[in-house]
């Protein structure tokens, strides 16, 4: 695993890092809830035939505190929206994960023109009174690494702090990334993206872990069912909500081939 | 000094197996445990004894807001505020308080403490807590990551709405409103003394200094775990350059009076384990809604705990977290400060090293908590006025309380038909 190239843009007067690694067609991807503290091998995966850009959002890792400035759902969209272009990813593929996933498919339905293809893996957006999500803000600290992978070691060795990093900042930014996430989709994780679903006009692909403790599968369905464009469904064997933490290679190569695809 | 009597109005009947049987006392507390008619008693008593306290001579009398709270059942401290008002003649009324970002719009605060203030001729005191993790983010789905924005815009909005002669627009980040123009409006000018509960977060310390407002550390554990909090305020104010009045500060404190410190030590031990032991009983998944403790804190907090400061159990640290690390047995309860218990002069003395340490000039007092009985209460309340109150009087007595309500002269004021002095009394 070698690091990617950094690069640093600012939204809304806030440095994002953009990391940037691969090469051949552009492939963005935006992280799930906790975003990433750290590059991790599934990037790599993807970066094996793409030129990978993954861009941080506001509040997370890497995102500065840009989330402070966000008050109501469309100040979300179009942070995201600039991000995504300043980033060069105007009309490439995009993938995203959980809570990144959530506003990929956003920017997909709002300027279907500025997205290629589409892979979701477990979007939030979504609620069904009958079958929530887990609600991964009133947890006991202990629990949040079983529910956000199947192999919680993965999780928290994502947000354990590497050597020299400083150990009071360090817990700060991931709690900043938990508070990102609450600021856009508190308390229900509903932003009524199903009204905008249809929208979606980009070819998709909808990835659930089969283990996945916060999003329920049903709402593959919803997804599927709601958006316009073609989309197939694939379930992760042994992996959790974050499936890409879980399962790198498998995850990355159902993206690729999905991609590759006519 | 100003002696005030504060109640929580805990439901007095959990079952003596909650603790194990049930996750939480808040948020999620389970309505089989509610019984209405007893709640209605409850209620009843817990009036009776406010007013109690006010007859026998203390400063104030005092309520707060909780939701979805088994140990605190007013929702609407206004509510019972109200019926003080009429219930009382010349004692402060304390609302601790309204949490601002709760009411939408929060102009209704406004209006709601201006009604307050004319009903009891300028008796209130106006509390603006931004609420505990347990009531706003949880029990009310308030966003934590705009908790504290939306407090400090609710503040500005109800500021604006007592003190503007005209109609004005109000053009915030998260109220517009096209026209604010409250009736009624409070009796005290500008506006009622402005108090606020805090619970040891740097930035708080720093805008009750610069606004000129009451800092309150409303904490359970009492003055030994209070003290770093108090000395954090007081930093702050000498930092700034202002006067260390005592008067700008309030701090809580349970205590149990009686003929001897053995005889308190027995009579309050039920009540003090019923309180730590069921009414502090609350998930730890409610603790830290993330954002609801600022930046500047969590890095307060954390640097503080590298340090094994003094201060590292309570700086950064959530509500629900402090109540994780209690202690639940009478002699801890006792040993660590969180109930003053003695004789008369016992718990004066040691309420006199409070005030004094402490530095603070208002001490709400808990004479009744847990399942403490009415006739305990009463006893407590009682004593604590006759023969503990006269011996604290002359404690900051050099200094002048500008916080405090400016109430209507006696003559101006309304009479309150008499009541019956049955339910007073009982």
């Amino acid at each position: 695993m070698t690091e990617p190239e950094t690069l640093t843009i600012e939204v809304n007067g806030f440095p994002t890092r953009i990391w940037r690694k691969g090469s051949g067609p552009k492939l963005g991807f935006l992280a799930g809830f906790g975003g990433l503290p750290r590059w991790v091998p599934f990037l790599d995966e993807l970066a094996k035939s793409r030129t990978v850009i993954a861009p941080s959002l506001p509040g997370f890792p890497g995102g500065d505190r840009g989330h402070t400035v966000l008050d109501s759902h469309l100040d979300w969209l179009l942070a995201v929206r600039e991000i995504l272009d300043q980033a060069g990813l105007s009309g490439a593929d995009l993938a995203g994960s959980s809570v990144g996933a959530s506003l990929a498919a956003e920017v997909a339905a709002l300027w279907p023109a500025s997205v290629g293809k589409l892979a979701l893996i477990a979007p939030f957006g979504l609620f069904d009174e009958n079958n929530p999500p887990t609600d991964p803000w009133a947890q006991r600290g202990d629990a949040v690494p079983g529910l956000m992978c199947a192999d919680p070691d993965i999780w928290t060795a994502l947000k354990s702090p590497p050597e020299g990093a400083n150990s009071v900042e360090w817990p700060i930014e991931q709690v900043r990334a938990n508070e990102a996430a609450a600021r856009i989709f508190w308390p229900l994780g509903n932003t009524r993206i199903e009204k905008r679903l249809r929208l979606i006009k980009a070819p998709t692909l909808l990835l659930w872990g089969e283990q996945d403790k916060i999003m329920p599968r049903t709402y593959a369905e919803a997804f599927a069912k709601g958006i316009a464009g073609a989309t197939t469904t694939r379930i992760v064997a042994g992996a959790g909500h974050l499936a890409e933490l879980d399962k790198p290679v498998e995850v990355a190569r159902e993206i690729l081939g999905f991609l590759e695809a006519d | 000094m100003k002696l005030m009597w504060f109640h929580l109005m805990p439901y007095t009947e959990l079952p003596e197996d909650f603790r194990d049987a049930n996750p939480s006392v808040w948020v999620d507390i389970h309505s089989s445990l509610f019984d209405p008619k007893r709640a209605h008693l409850m209620y009843n008593d817990f009036m009776d004894e406010l007013e109690y306290a006010a007859e026998v001579g203390f400063d104030a009398i005092c309520v707060n807001e909780h939701h979805s709270n088994g140990y605190g059942l007013m929702p609407s401290p206004n509510l019972i505020a109200a019926s003080l008002a009429r219930r009382t003649t010349d004692t402060a009324i304390c609302v601790m308080g309204n949490s601002l970002a709760l009411y939408n719009p929060p102009t209704r605060v406004a209006e709601e403490f201006a009604m307050i203030d004319c009903i009891s001729g300028g008796r209130l005191i106006a509390g603006f807590p931004v609420g505990t993790p347990m009531d706003t983010c949880y029990a009310y789905g308030t966003n934590p990551s705009q908790l504290r924005q939306r407090y400090h815009e609710a503040h500005d909005l109800v500021l604006r709405a007592w003190t503007e002669k005209d109609t004005f627009a109000f053009n915030g980040r998260f109220n517009q409103q096209r026209y604010v123009n409250i009736w009624p409006r409070p009796v005290q000018h500008p506006h009622p003394p402005i108090w606020v509960p805090g619970g040891g977060s740097v930035e708080t310390w720093h805008w009750c200094a610069e606004m000129n407002y009451v800092y309150c550390y409303l904490s359970y554990y009492g003055y030994k775990a209070g003290r770093a909090t108090m000395d954090g305020f007081w930093a702050e104010m000498d930092r700034l350059g202002k006067d260390r009045n005592p008067y700008q500060a309030g701090f809580l404190q349970f205590i149990g009076v009686a003929e001897s410190r053995q005889q308190a030590f027995d009579l309050y031990s039920e009540a003090a384990e019923y309180f730590y032991g069921r009414c502090l009983h609350v998930d730890a998944r409610w603790s830290t809604p993330p954002g609801y403790t600022s930046e500047g804190s969590q890095r307060a907090g954390i640097e503080s705990q590298i340090r094994k400061a003094a201060d590292a159990d309570v700086r950064g640290k959530s509500t629900g977290e402090r109540f994780a690390a209690v202690a639940r047995e009478m002699n801890a309860i006792v040993d660590n400060g969180y109930v003053i218990i003695g004789s008369p002069d016992e718990v004066a003395e040691q309420l006199r090293e409070v005030a004094t340490q402490l530095n603070v000039g208002h001490l709400m007092l808990l004479l009744q908590f847990g399942n403490m009985s009415k006739e305990l209460t009463r006893y407590n309340t009682k004593l604590f006025a006759e023969q503990v109150m006269p011996k604290l009087k002359d404690v900051h007595a050099s200094w002048t309380d500008h916080w405090w309500p400016q109430p209507m002269t006696s003559s101006q004021r309304a009479e309150v038909p008499a009541f019956s002095p049955r339910l007073a009394a009982e």
